[in-house]
């Protein structure tokens, strides 16, 4: 069999470097695969997050040979071959050890955008009636499985650091889950324009192309939430009438 | 020793899977302070894989379907080793339960009057599987995290419970550590509400990830806990074989929902060759006839690949046995059959089941619209846990509960597809109502120093060791052991040398040494995991070796037949005094005459 060479990140918060591991790569294995082999063989200690296994949980985020990918995902046949595999933890995330982030700001963040309010029960019993194309396309935003790569490509969190301004995509997805969900009452657009810095989205569909559940992110979440600010804030008609009414 | 942190909180739950996000809602909703504990982040527990659906008897899709139904094929399923009390319950109040997930925010699929589908599922008489495509369990944790965050539960992400602590009889609170840092935590608590899920990782081939090592289970039994049928260990028949790396993988049962049928390498519908006794009267003539069920025919009965997993998974064990399998050891399952009968075709299959036809796709290079899955049995689930109280969902320790998937009962030696995620709401809510309860009836805990320290040295002691066993080995040899000798297909010899396998196991796992530091380091909580698979394995194995007989989950080649005493009885396992593990019958309860009379109306 033949083996293949890994270039993992080790190290923490304060800094690291690559360390350089061997490991035999057979028919139909996936990087985490591999990572399991070099943490059982020579690197016990070698920090990885995941879970499933399948593509389901979202915990095996890292950077392939510089990309955002799930390691249970990536198959080694779809590697270049006889090529070395370069492994690093993501971006946009503080460093703890190795593979894994600290992803916790992601956690504070959707606990403030507001919840879920559903409108008061259609039948006697308290139960609701939906037709199946008007959740098709909220249906399309819960397979997230908050996997982060989509808040790791994302340039205004990666590069400019705007965490204290900005959601990032995985949390528009989230707002336009519930925005679009037809029983839902709240209203979060002005939220989505002052607290969450859906402006600062300049649509590069960057967060769309790394999706490892195919989530149209920027032209089914992102440019709906934008036009509803849009519509609220800057129809000149709108604003005409908010000038004459004085609010 | 000094651990770093402490906590007080008056309901703690440990797990935060199905049933641990739902028992800390509902501990919440009663005022009480409450901890969520979860060993990975939050909204990744196995609850996430769950993919065909929540059982309840909605009667949307058929209206002759009623608790009473649901109870009967759930009992049925379990060989009527079930605690018919919990099996009621679960049965009753499922329904009120998937409607509560709607009002926080669950979209499940819609029947065309708008209202929730369900569909078919094995062991389950009418469509009954409320489900968002082939994701269902994605849709339920999210809903219960999404809810769950913003009713005040304070919650420690990548946090494992090494140990309980007792006051007196009482369970008092735990000791942790935090993955992160490597931390000790205290936490006091008046009462735990234990909800850790399986025990998967004890066997090589599993659909579970690396967080099921039968914490719960274990740390239970340490703390004076019964363990009920434990025997019982649900091996799914539909995990991927090929590639070798994804092994184990679930495919879901609702790809046989659909229309999915088994055939051997001759192309052979094999299920309709062996057809229990108790499911003749339900099940199909023939090809046409399942079919039709599937299409939604209420005049016709289940196919044969709708059986209940027990049975599926050793005809699929036969055939590979006869040298009837799959290249790669293994059956066919084949939905693609279906495309020239339904309209849509291939794209019909792709959103019914989407994930099945993505994890195919990415993983195996095969097109499931166009192409067999090649699948064998892999270890799925655990129906054997904690003995519970049936209403309050508490233990033999006053104080400490268990729900889901680490409690025993509902599902006897057998669980049905669907009832795992309706068990998980049903408990789960009552073991966080009855915890709050206890907590506020009950004065504060003492904290015993001793046990404390105890704990965390023996946590720390693998730091010590240097040159030893590696953690990663042991496990591997368990793993190896209980898939060789107490797997699908067991016998007394197998067993007993299980047994003495899994004594050295313990020496060696006594001698693991750990190389690094404590922030985030696998190897470390490796070795700490050990205790825990090492404790239910040999629970499983002691349970197994004492029921000769063959029943659900649990079959014996030196005892094939089942055995009319031991449909009376449940295994329990306890600490003995002198610190070994004992084994001890205890009569299955007996149901009310209103349930007698269900079951033998529909049974």
């Amino acid at each position: 069999m033949a083996k293949t060479t890994f270039s993992i990140f080790r190290g923490d918060s304060e800094g690291g470097q690559f360390a350089q591991y061997q490991t035999e790569v057979g028919e139909g294995m996936v990087v985490l695969d591999c990572v399991h082999q070099i943490q059982a063989d020579s690197a016990p200690d070698l920090a990885v997050r995941w879970n499933c296994k399948a593509g389901k949980c979202g915990s095996c985020s890292a950077e392939i040979n510089g990309k955002p990918k799930l390691m249970c995902m990536t198959r080694m046949s779809d590697l270049p071959q006889g090529e070395p595999v370069t492994l690093e933890p993501l971006k946009a995330f503080p460093r703890l050890r190795d593979l894994v982030t600290d992803v916790s700001w992601n956690f504070g963040v959707k606990q403030g955008i507001a919840k879920f309010a559903p409108r008061p029960a259609d039948v006697q019993d308290g139960t609701w009636r939906m037709q199946q194309e008007d959740i098709d396309r909220v249906q399309e935003f819960r397979k997230c499985i908050e996997c982060f790569l989509c808040q790791d490509v994302c340039h205004v969190l990666r590069d400019h650091r705007k965490h204290g301004e900005f959601a990032g995509p995985r949390h528009f997805v989230y707002a336009a889950a519930l925005e679009m969900h037809p029983l839902d009452t709240a209203d979060r657009v002005e939220a989505l324009k002052d607290q969450e810095g859906l402006g600062y989205c300049n649509i590069t569909k960057c967060c769309t192309t790394v999706c490892p559940e195919g989530i149209t992110i920027t032209d089914n979440a992102i440019i709906p939430l934008k036009e509803r600010v849009v519509d609220r804030h800057y129809d000149p008609l709108r604003s005409l009438v908010r000038g004459v009414i004085g609010r | 020793m000094a651990e770093s942190f402490t906590h007080e909180h008056d309901v703690l739950v440990i797990g935060a899977g199905g049933a641990g996000l739902r028992a800390a809602i509902e501990a919440a909703a009663a005022g009480v302070k409450v901890g969520l504990v979860c060993k990975s982040l939050l909204g990744k527990a196995h609850t996430v894989m769950a993919e065909g659906g929540v059982a309840a008897a909605l009667a949307h899709v058929d209206d002759r379907d009623s608790w009473r139904v649901h109870f009967a094929d759930t009992m049925r399923g379990g060989q009527y080793l079930n605690n018919a009390r919990m099996a009621e319950l679960h049965a009753k109040e499922a329904p009120e339960r998937v409607r509560e997930l709607e009002a926080w925010g669950a979209l499940f699929d819609r029947t065309r009057d708008g209202r929730i589908l369900q569909r078919n599922f094995g062991g389950h008489r009418y469509p009954r599987l409320a489900h968002v495509g082939d994701r269902t369990g994605l849709e339920m944790i999210r809903t219960l995290q999404d809810h769950g965050i913003h009713q005040g539960i304070e919650v420690f992400m990548e946090t494992t419970v090494v140990e309980l602590l007792k006051d007196g009889d009482r369970v008092a609170g735990c000791v942790a550590y935090d993955r992160e840092r490597g931390k000790m935590h205290l936490f006091c608590a008046k009462a735990i509400v234990m909800a850790t899920g399986g025990i998967g990782r004890a066997y090589k081939i599993t659909s579970n990830s690396w967080e099921y090592t039968g914490d719960g289970h274990s740390l239970c039994y340490h703390a004076g806990a019964q363990l009920l049928d434990m025997e019982f260990v649900q091996f799914h028949p539909t995990g991927m074989v090929w590639p070798p790396s994804v092994r184990g993988i679930l495919v879901t049962e609702g790809v046989r929902g659909e229309g999915g049928v088994l055939r051997n390498s001759a192309g052979k519908r094999f299920m309709f060759d062996d057809i229990p006794d108790n499911y003749k009267a339900q099940t199909a003539d023939d090809e046409a006839e399942g079919w039709r069920y599937c299409q939604g025919d209420k005049n016709a009965r289940r196919p044969p690949e709708l059986l209940t997993r027990d049975h599926v998974a050793r005809c699929i064990m036969r055939e590979v046995k006869a040298g009837r399998g799959s290249p790669h050891g293994g059956v066919f399952l084949d939905i693609a059959w279906i495309k020239p009968h339904v309209p849509g075709g291939g794209e019909h299959i792709k959103k019914k089941l989407p994930s099945m036809y993505h994890q195919f796709k990415e993983l195996a290079g095969i097109d499931i619209t166009a192409e067999p899955m090649e699948v064998g049995p892999t270890t799925h689930y655990i129906m054997g846990g904690v003995r519970v109280d049936a209403d309050s969902q508490m233990s033999t320790v006053p104080g400490l509960f268990a729900a889901g998937e680490c409690a025993a009962g509902l599902h006897g030696a057998n669980r049905l597809g669907g009832n795992s995620l309706s068990d998980l709401i049903v408990f789960g809510k009552r073991a966080g109502e009855y915890a709050a309860r206890f907590a506020k009836e009950n004065g504060p805990v003492h904290i015993d120093r001793g046990q404390v320290d105890a704990a965390e040295r023996r946590v720390l002691e693998p730091f010590g060791r240097s040159a030893a066993e590696n953690a990663y080995a042991v496990q591997h040899d368990l793993q190896d052991t209980m898939q060789d000798l107490v797997g699908i297909v067991r016998n007394e010899a197998d067993m007993a040398q299980a047994l003495q396998r899994l004594g050295v196991l313990v020496e060696r796992a006594a001698k693991v040494g750990v190389t690094g530091n404590r922030e985030f380091n696998p190897g470390w909580h490796t070795a700490i995991d050990l205790r825990n698979l090492l404790t239910v394995s040999e629970a499983i194995a002691r349970s197994a070796l004492l029921r000769k007989e063959s029943r659900g989950g649990h079959f014996r080649e030196d005892f094939p037949d089942k055995d009319k005493r031991f449909g009376t009885l449940n295994h329990a396992v306890h600490k003995g005094a002198d610190g070994q593990m004992e084994v001890f019958e205890v009569p299955v309860p007996a149901p009310n005459d209103e349930l007698k009379a269900v079951i033998a109306e529909m049974g």
